[in-house]
């Protein structure tokens, strides 16, 4: 059976999006914990994820469409960001090497350090890229305890 | 987010306040190089920075550069624990010049 959406947004590669998507996926995410660090790790990977569509997928093409869905799937979160660009082979995305220090190439170092699993693939038939996160859930005791019958 | 630029001590200091962004880090990016330009040592005062992300972080690191090409001193002034966190992740919090108060007598 697959979980219920706890959050599904459709939006355009412009930046100016971003502050509304962090906003959307800090409610989203909180529903699953009253721990701040993880939420807070949670939509850093997003808005990273998102910047590299922006930037790279698009390449700076405002008008392109983006889908993000965040759901739950067991004992993790599992979010998909899909983009309708021109495939990008998964193999090439990389993070560079932190002590090459220079301005820019971070964002994929980050979502690698903040998530637990990242997965990058093409859509099918070459109509564009997904990536899909997970991060385990945190046990939030003050929760348990409110659910325990 | 706000942006103001102000001297103190012989220092042009780039006050950040909120949200910086790849909406925004484009402008932070030319507040920090201005400057630097002009051969003035420049702070980054970020203790009203609530968010910043990799692009934020790069503005940073090309002030810090273009500081180093210059022999001009650039630092991060009174650093906010959201960006704290973000350098820290980055590797970045042993690259920066970290101040909690601007120095006298630049």
């Amino acid at each position: 059976m697959t979980e219920p959406l706890l959050l599904e947004i459709k939006f355009v590669a412009d930046p100016s999006w971003l502050s509304t998507v962090r906003q959307r996926v800090r409610t989203a995410a909180a529903q699953l914990t009253a721990d701040t660090g993880w939420v807070a790790d949670v939509v850093m990977a997003v808005n990273e994820a998102c910047m590299n569509v922006m930037q790279h997928a698009y390449k700076g093409d405002m008008a392109g469409e983006i889908v993000l869905k965040m759901r739950q799937v067991g004992a993790f979160l599992e979010i998909a960001l899909l983009d309708f660009a021109p495939p990008i082979a998964p193999d090439t995305i990389r993070p560079r090497a932190l002590e090459d220090l220079r301005p820019g190439g971070l964002g994929t170092h980050f979502i690698r350090a903040l998530m637990d699993r990242c997965e990058y693939a093409n859509l099918a038939q070459g109509a564009g890229n997904i990536l899909r996160m997970h991060k385990r859930l945190i046990v939030d005791a003050r929760r348990a305890e409110v659910r325990a019958p | 987010m706000s942006i103001k630029s102000v001297t103190q001590n012989g220092f042009a200091v780039v006050v950040l306040n909120g949200e910086i962004d790849l909406s925004r880090s484009q402008e932070v990016r030319r507040a920090l190089l201005e400057p630097l330009a002009a051969g003035h040592p420049t702070l980054a005062e970020m203790s009203g920075v609530t968010y910043i992300d990799s692009s934020g972080i790069a503005a940073l690191v090309e002030a810090h550069q273009a500081a180093r090409k210059k022999s001009l001193k650039f630092g991060l002034l009174a650093v906010s624990e959201p960006v704290s966190g973000v350098l820290a992740l980055a590797r970045l919090d042993k690259v920066f010049s970290f101040l909690t108060e601007i120095p006298s007598g630049q």
